[in-house]
């Protein structure tokens, strides 16, 4: 890569405002973007229909660059990931395009993909407890992945492994190298996932949620380390949470996802401290604030969509405080705001232009008078509601138990 | 993945129009049945298995030949099926049809008692040992160890010698030694459904350890149990089968399929329809069953339909 | 890993010891095997006392267990005892018959376990093809069936195919299905190979229909829950190739379970075996027990389940040990 941009020097390149495609802006442009994904859209047949899991995603990253993409469990953002990587099951439809440093990889086969997985694009789990094979030591999984892509000795991948745990902080990494994951706390083997992540000294790093599943203060190492590995390599990554405290302190741009698709996207500052979503507002307000002691969070009401058959309108109008009745007849396209490079995909986001404090907008009603404990706690991003596979059993579970207590 | 994520949020969406109440458990209830009737080899199999069943025991009544019929004139050995005898006759001129039918109607009552019992064994002895852990749970699945050391027919038909081989012994019996793996399995459910919160909460609201046992964490197990008991049929038609072909289980005058094909087993090559017939009734009992039993698995929890067949 | 097979072995002894308690009990509960004897014809006080006394029935209970245990401990595992029996020796019968069935077990164990698993794998990685839905119909339709009648049949088969070869002009059987020859395997290697397969084939074959679909749906299950797992979308994610994924990362894993299942399944297959080999025809344990169950012969019954249970406990730590070596979690403890 000749040309790595520090972010600031050009935060977006040219976005079409109706489509929210990438226009063609000048070959400059377009050469230095390092992936470039138009028109993402990805379905899943099941019996009962089809499940949009995304729909028309357009972005860009270049080198260097962090992209935080922010939802709520099953706005798709894991989805879009998983196509990037080309690692979505057979019964996914895919359609749109997705370049990465100018090759199309959508409709490239498993086999086309490898040499572009780990090496190009590298991926950084949820659950580093179950992301690492138990059975082989973790210098063994290390070692074969750089195996994967360097035609080298054994030895020279083994040393390779032990380096590659030095850098992302593990003390006494050769011995650790010869250790099984059990033997590794949850913190150390989100390490581990770096390491692994960067051994092949990738283009691109797709972190998805990589905290979720640790302590809070193990959470704060891991990024400071991700960041720090950042620096070093100058890879790009995309940060993908429901967390915005990760993507406030982390990213230079920030896309949020609602229903499936892109909701509003701009400058990580930009977009928080003027958001011009409903949505936006509703995630900034159920986020807990330190310096807010005392006063009331402000949740979303309701739960999000079903991606299966989605109604016609905008996703988000059923629990929007704004809704007007244009909202439930089209869905809005992803648009200009009064800011440039600030796009929202809303009808009514001039409503939210001067407002000091948007978040009131949500605060009408008292937590206590939610007449529906489980929309409370659905609406709470901060709970995956259906990320992993047991969610179904998981929340028959969940309900059941409010059930149980209750009765 | 996303499917289950969409399918999850539908469940929701769900629970916000219809309110939060017993609506719920009502609603997944007529999930699990709609699920099982799209199933459609399961459904063909209950109806096989219910008209088997009818004919067992209501065309076994109305037969015109009774299972103790003997044609002593001596012509009728081992007539190939005719109109009047739809399975043929055997050694002793006896109509085939009512000794098949009768057999039947053993092998399903052996079955059913088994099934049930080794089922009620399992779950009760499986909860304790997974519900009080420790020593119980300790002695519990030590005896579990020690009683799998014993082939399972082996300690039926040891157990069985005394008492003449009659078909409700012989269930007892097999009943009593096939409970150890739902106990198994209902154990380690218990073990991990118990440190729910839901179990917290019923137990800090001083819920009683049978009421905590029977009302909050077995409903849970219940799609396994009955998963289970039904395969657990399939499972005691073959036992009870093997059981008295080997000799040790079924002695006249009580009968089964399984003492048919025993009396019958050399007439293969010679009078093929004495091994044929009671072959076929087993198979189809236990392969409806089993077919029902996969059927429910698949209702009551989709995920795994995608994994299985 | 040696102290934990050491300790596996010593965890055995005592559940050797109860289980032995629990078989006297079981013996004992069969009945008194002087029943047929005495209702036979009228028989003198003194001859029932005398005839007691020789089956060792005149003690009381523990005394008598105690007595066997001891003489069993020390290699004497005593006789047939009832009126009217040939007074074999319990060791050397049971033990006989073990050899013959234990060959017969392991063959179709291990073939099992291998066709099982191979098929498992190649219908988890290809779910839902041709080969996927035969196969898993395949299986469902041999669960369903009794092993007797799958045994009979291919019996009934083998005695078809002696036929055809000797219509093609062939003067030998080469399948038997009566058992091993009575001396045993005499002539040179091409005798005895010749002799072995057939007398092994068609048994190994119906045990092989039952355990082999037992084993390639739990490998199809537990490959198609592994291939799911988090880990193999990290091996994936790395670059690897489908095969290396398939072979190094998903099946390593998907093989514990199935080792757990075949430990637990000894018994059935024991069970099995004495099915299958009261439809061929074998002395081994199957024939010796139910003739010695019928018979209500204390002792005889008593040494078979003792050997039984012995056995099916060395390959539970057989089947433990392999377990340690494919799951690193459990070497641990």
């Amino acid at each position: 890569m000749a040309s790595r941009h520090r972010p600031e020097d050009s935060a977006l390149g040219t976005i079409d405002p109706d489509t929210g495609a990438l226009g063609a802006g000048g070959g400059a442009t377009e050469e230095s973007e390092l992936l470039v994904v138009q028109d993402l859209s990805v379905g899943f047949g099941t019996e009962d229909g089809t499940v949009n899991a995304v729909r028309d995603v357009s972005f860009s990253l270049r080198s260097g660059q962090v992209l935080g993409i922010v939802g709520e469990s099953g706005s798709g953002k894991s989805v879009s990931s998983m196509a990037i990587l080309g690692l979505l099951p057979k019964t996914a439809k895919v359609t749109g395009s997705i370049k990465f440093q100018g090759q199309e990889i959508v409709g490239r086969s498993y086999k086309e993909m490898r040499k572009l997985r780990g090496n190009g694009i590298a991926m950084i789990f949820q659950d580093p407890m179950t992301s690492l094979n138990p059975v082989f030591t973790v210098g063994w999984q290390l070692a074969e992945a750089y195996k994967a892509h360097h035609n080298v000795s054994r030895k020279a991948a083994w040393a390779k492994a032990v380096e590659s745990l030095e850098l992302v902080g593990i003390p006494q990494p050769d011995q650790r190298a010869g250790q099984y994951p059990h033997e590794f706390s949850g913190g150390m083997r989100q390490r581990v996932m770096i390491a692994m992540a960067i051994i092949n000294d990738p283009e691109l790093i797709i972190a998805d949620e990589p905290t979720t599943a640790l302590d809070v203060t193990v959470q704060a190492q891991i990024l400071e380390t991700l960041l720090r590995i950042r620096d070093e390599t100058r890879a790009a990554v995309i940060m993908i949470t429901h967390d915005l405290g990760v993507v406030a302190g982390m990213v230079d741009r920030v896309q949020v996802m609602y229903g499936g698709t892109v909701v509003e996207t701009g400058e990580v500052h930009e977009v928080f401290a003027a958001p011009r979503m409903p949505y936006t507002v509703g995630l900034l307000g159920s986020m807990p604030d330190p310096s807010l002691v005392g006063k009331r969070l402000t949740p979303i009401k309701g739960t999000p969509p079903s991606l299966l058959n989605l109604p016609t309108g905008c996703p988000f109008a059923p629990r929007c405080p704004l809704v007007a009745d244009e909202c439930h007849e089209s869905e809005p396209p992803l648009a200009d705001t009064d800011r440039g490079e600030h796009l929202v995909r809303c009808h009514r986001w001039s409503e939210l232009v001067g407002r000091d404090n948007p978040q009131e907008l949500f605060a009408h009603e008292e937590i206590g008078t939610v007449e529906n404990p489980a929309a409370l706690t659905n609406a709470n991003p901060d709970l995956p509601v259906a990320e992993d596979r047991g969610a179904e059993q998981h929340e028959v579970a969940e309900t059941e138990n409010t059930e149980e207590t209750t009765s | 993945m996303a499917a289950e994520a969409a399918q999850a949020s539908t469940g929701t969406v769900d629970l916000t129009s219809t309110g939060f109440d017993a609506t719920k458990a009502r609603r997944q209830s007529t999930v699990i049945i709609k699920r099982f009737l799209r199933h459609r080899l399961a459904m063909i199999s209950l109806v096989v298995f219910v008209v088997l069943v009818l004919f067992a025991f209501i065309g076994g009544a109305l037969w015109k030949y009774s299972y103790s019929y003997e044609d002593t004139t001596g012509g009728g050995r081992y007539l190939p099926p005719t109109i009047d005898h739809p399975f043929g006759t055997d050694s002793l001129a006896a109509d085939s049809l009512s000794q098949v039918l009768r057999g039947t109607q053993f092998s399903l009552l052996i079955a059913l008692v088994v099934a049930f019992l080794s089922t009620a064994l399992g779950v009760v002895l499986g909860s304790i040992a997974g519900f009080y852990r420790g020593w119980v749970d300790n002695v519990l699945s030590r005896f579990v160890d020690l009683v799998l050391v014993i082939p399972t027919v082996v300690l039926a038909g040891v157990l069985a010698r005394s008492t003449q081989g009659n078909w409700y012994f012989i269930a007892l019996f097999l009943g009593l030694t096939s409970w150890m793996s739902i106990a198994r399995v209902i154990r380690g459910m218990v073990l991990s459904l118990r440190e729910k919160e839901f179990v917290e909460a019923a137990r800090a609201l001083g819920g009683s350890a049978p009421r905590l046992i029977f009302r909050h964490i077995l409903p849970n197990t219940l799609d396994v149990i009955i998963v289970n008991a039904t395969l657990a049929v399939s499972q005691a038609v073959l036992a009870e089968a093997a059981l008295s072909f080997i000799g040790l289980g079924v002695h006249p005058p009580d009968t089964s399929l399984g003492l048919l094909i025993n009396k019958n087993q050399n007439e293969i090559t010679l009078h093929p329809w004495l091994f044929w017939f009671p072959f076929v009734f087993i198979v189809l009992i236990s392969l409806t069953v089993n077919f029902i039993g996969d059927g429910l698995r698949d209702a009551f929890d989709p995920r795994q339909k995608r994994v299985r067949a | 890993m040696f102290r934990y097979i050491v300790r596996r072995v010593l965890i055995s002894i005592p559940v050797l010891i109860v289980a032995s308690f629990l078989c006297f009990c079981l013996v004992t509960a069969m009945g008194d095997p002087l029943g047929n004897w005495k209702t036979a014809k009228p028989r003198s006080p003194g001859a029932v006392a005398a005839e007691t006394h020789l089956i060792g029935y005149d003690k009381p209970f523990f005394a008598r267990y105690g007595n066997w245990a001891v003489n069993f401990v020390e290699g004497d595992w005593n006789r047939d005892v009832t009126p009217g029996s040939d007074l074999a020796p319990v060791k050397s019968s049971v033990l006989d018959a073990l050899w013959v069935t234990i060959k017969l077990v392991l063959a179709a164990e291990v073939l099992a376990i291998i066709i099982g698993v191979v098929i498992g794998v190649v219908g988890a990685v290809r779910q839902y093809s041709i080969f996927d839905y035969s196969i898993t119909g395949v299986a469902f339709t041999l669960f369903s069936m009794p092993l007797f009648c799958i045994a009979i049949m291919i019996k009934a088969g083998g005695i078809q195919f002696n036929n055809w070869l000797q219509s093609l002009g062939s003067s030998t059987r080469w399948i038997t299905t009566s058992g091993p020859p009575p001396g045993g395997f005499q002539g040179s290697f091409g005798t005895q190979f010749f002799q072995y397969t057939g007398a092994y084939i068609l048994p190994v074959i119906s045990l092989l229909c039952i355990e082999f679909a037992l084993y390639s749906r739990f490998q199809r299950g537990s490959m198609l829950d592994v291939l799911n797992a988090d880990y193999v979308r990290t091996a994936q994610a790395k670059g690897l190739s489908n095969a290396r994924v398939i072979l190094r990362h998903a099946f390593r894993n998907a093989l514990i379970p199935v080792i757990t299942v075949s430990a637990l399944n000894v018994g059935a297959l024991f069970s099995g075996a004495i099915i299958t080999e009261t439809v061929f025809g074998w002395q081994g344990m199957g024939v010796l027990i139910v003739k010695s169950v019928s018979n209500i012969e204390p002792w005889m019954v008593l040494g078979w389940l003792m050997v039984t249970a012995t056995f099916i406990i060395l390959f539970n730590l057989i089947a433990d040990i392999i377990y340690a070596f494919l799951d690193p979690r459990i070497r641990l403890d």
